[in-house]
């Protein structure tokens, strides 16, 4: 390499740190010019020891603790460990709390989907959007709130059940909040689809082939939207998804787009979940009510909204696990950023980290940084201008 | 393929590389082979029969440390199953080759078995902390319980 190309050759660090996300995370972009050459991800910045904690907390304790692993998705972590503890004690979960996991689930996906629909539009210059995905997830924190006594941290699901009922009285409410979503994301569809700005930005950048998906086991719409047609709820049924009427979705082109188009899909067919579980909610007990969990193992799977997340717990007998492991989603979805990053423009780099949804906040940490002389040449605002930039720009030249 | 057709599969591919298999319920195997087998055996199911790799799980137990490599079989909707391969590794020195050769999504979750239990996995490609940091003392392992067992030991598994 001449020396010229040594001093062009820039490290982009993107993270640590942010108030405002719950997972930190590094990535080192190293760009020469505008192309990301390689990229190194460094993960652990705020490892809490859960798995160590989970050990000395009984049975029915863990679920809090689990809870708060994700703020975002903080009911798939406690729904896939009580499967884990149910699948070790081999208990059979009342239909009525099978249909109130279920709902809880979707009604989690969809605001999570919503508000990340909203990071995608800001990072493009969408601001609009952004506004509009945050607005309208609102409705569904407040029937959260109506439901579970809480926006976030439901405190649902215990092991053998679910921890308090449903207000039946809500489900009407419920149901016309869920036709303004409809209306609402029939518009952000539209204008995903229509605007040949969003074709231009996204259609082929950062693309995820179907055999790089399978190779680095990707999961939920990251590998769905490369062709793979992997969701838990279809493929290791739970809850109460093997008795409503559903359909996956899948894309085949593994890019940005396709990303976005099966997140946004994905909400139509989960207001209908949410639908069919309000409509056919059926009535009885809400908890097998568990003496104990036997000496054994157990392996609790769920689909949450950023893929599949896995939980193993080994029981000795007494009231707290020997052993239990967390696997979230993210853990295998970003090791696929060196796929997916490599070889393209930095002014895209931004909307391709975040399109498998890491909460990714932290971009407004990016900084661009002299690999020499460790001096800072532009911020995340920069970044994030550069990339909006290029979203007029294109505009412009479509005469729009 | 139904559940049961898909235990045959997994049965008939390892051969007799299962030292014992276990069918705890029909939608999980637990199948226990040699350290020396392990990256035959996950190859097998990863490249050979088309298994999704989930993770892997790690523990010291009350006499040994076993490593749980999780496979999930979904190719036939609804009828998920999910296949562990065990390998039970010596206490004092737990060591077993590497399976990136093979699953290359096992590469961080190996990484993380080294730093918190401290089993070796040799021949990993870039055997570096991914939690802990830089300065975290080494021979210090957060998820390790201490000496073995010396009392009444628990059925194995």
């Amino acid at each position: 390499m001449s020396n010229k190309a040594e001093r062009t050759k820039s490290i982009v660090p993107i993270g640590p740190y942010h108030p405002l996300q719950e997972e930190p995370e590094l990535f080192r972009l190293h760009v020469e010019g505008e192309t990301v050459v390689d990229v190194d991800v460094d993960i652990g910045w705020n490892h809490r020891g859960i798995e160590k904690l989970a050990e000395s907390r009984t049975w029915d304790q863990v679920p809090f603790l689990v809870e708060r692993i994700c703020g975002i998705c903080s009911n798939s972590h406690p729904l896939a460990y009580v499967q884990a503890v149910e699948d070790c004690a081999g208990v059979e979960v009342p239909e009525r709390a099978l249909y109130i996991r279920t709902l809880v689930a979707e009604l989690e996906r969809l605001h999570s989907h919503l508000l990340w629909v909203g990071l995608a539009g800001h990072f493009l210059g969408y601001n609009t959007v952004f506004m509009w995905g945050w607005k309208y997830r609102e409705p569904i924190l407040d029937i959260f709130e109506e439901l579970t006594g809480n926006r976030n941290h439901y405190a649902m699901m215990r092991p053998g059940g679910v921890r308090r009922d449903v207000d039946e009285s809500l489900f009407p409410d419920i149901h016309r909040k869920l036709d303004e979503v409809w209306k609402q994301l029939e518009l952000i569809a539209g204008a995903v689809t229509d605007d040949p700005v969003l074709h231009a930005r996204l259609k082929g950048i950062g693309v995820l082939s179907r055999e790089d998906a399978i190779a680095y086991s990707a999961l939920g719409p990251t590998s769905r939207a490369s062709g793979v047609p992997a969701d838990i709820r279809r493929n290791h049924p739970y809850a109460a998804y093997d008795r409503l009427e559903w359909k996956v979705i899948t894309t085949e082109n593994g890019d940005v787009y396709d990303k976005a188009i099966v997140r946004v899909l994905e909400s139509f067919e989960t207001i209908k979940i949410i639908r069919q579980c309000l409509d056919r909610m059926p009535k009885g007990e809400i908890d097998a009510k568990m003496k104990e969990v036997p000496p054994g193992e157990g392996i609790g799977i769920a689909e949450a909204p950023r893929g599949e997340v896995f939980h193993y717990v080994r029981s000795d007998g007494t009231n707290s696990p020997i052993r239990h492991k967390v696997r979230a989603p993210t853990y295998m979805n970003l090791p696929t950023c060196k796929a997916t990053v490599i070889g393209e423009s930095i002014t895209d780099a931004t909307i391709i980290l975040a399109a498998i949804d890491p909460c990714y906040c932290c971009t407004e940490r990016l900084a661009v940084v002299d690999a020499d002389t460790q001096k800072p040449l532009m911020t995340g605002k920069d970044l994030v201008r550069l990339s909006q930039e290029k979203t007029l720009r294109i505009r412009k030249e479509l005469g729009l | 393929m139904d559940r049961e057709q898909i235990v045959q599969q997994v049965r008939d591919a390892l051969g007799d590389k299962i030292k014992r298999l276990h069918v705890a319920n029909p939608r999980r195997v637990y199948v226990t082979v040699e350290p020396g087998d392990v990256v035959e055996a996950t190859r097998i199911l990863h490249k050979d029969l088309g298994a999704r790799f989930n993770i892997a799980s790690g523990m010291q137990t009350q006499t040994d440390f076993e490593v749980l490599y999780h496979f999930a079989f979904e190719e036939e909707a609804p009828n998920g199953v999910l296949v562990t391969v065990r390998v039970h590794l010596d206490h004092e020195n737990p060591s077993v080759d590497s399976v990136v050769g093979s699953v290359p999504a096992a590469r961080w979750i190996e990484q993380e078995m080294n730093e918190l239990l401290g089993i070796e996995f040799r021949n990993h490609p870039e055997m570096k902390r991914l939690l802990l940091s830089e300065d975290w003392p080494k021979g210090v392992y957060p998820l390790r319980h201490g000496k073995p067992w010396e009392g009444k030991v628990e059925k194995k598994l």
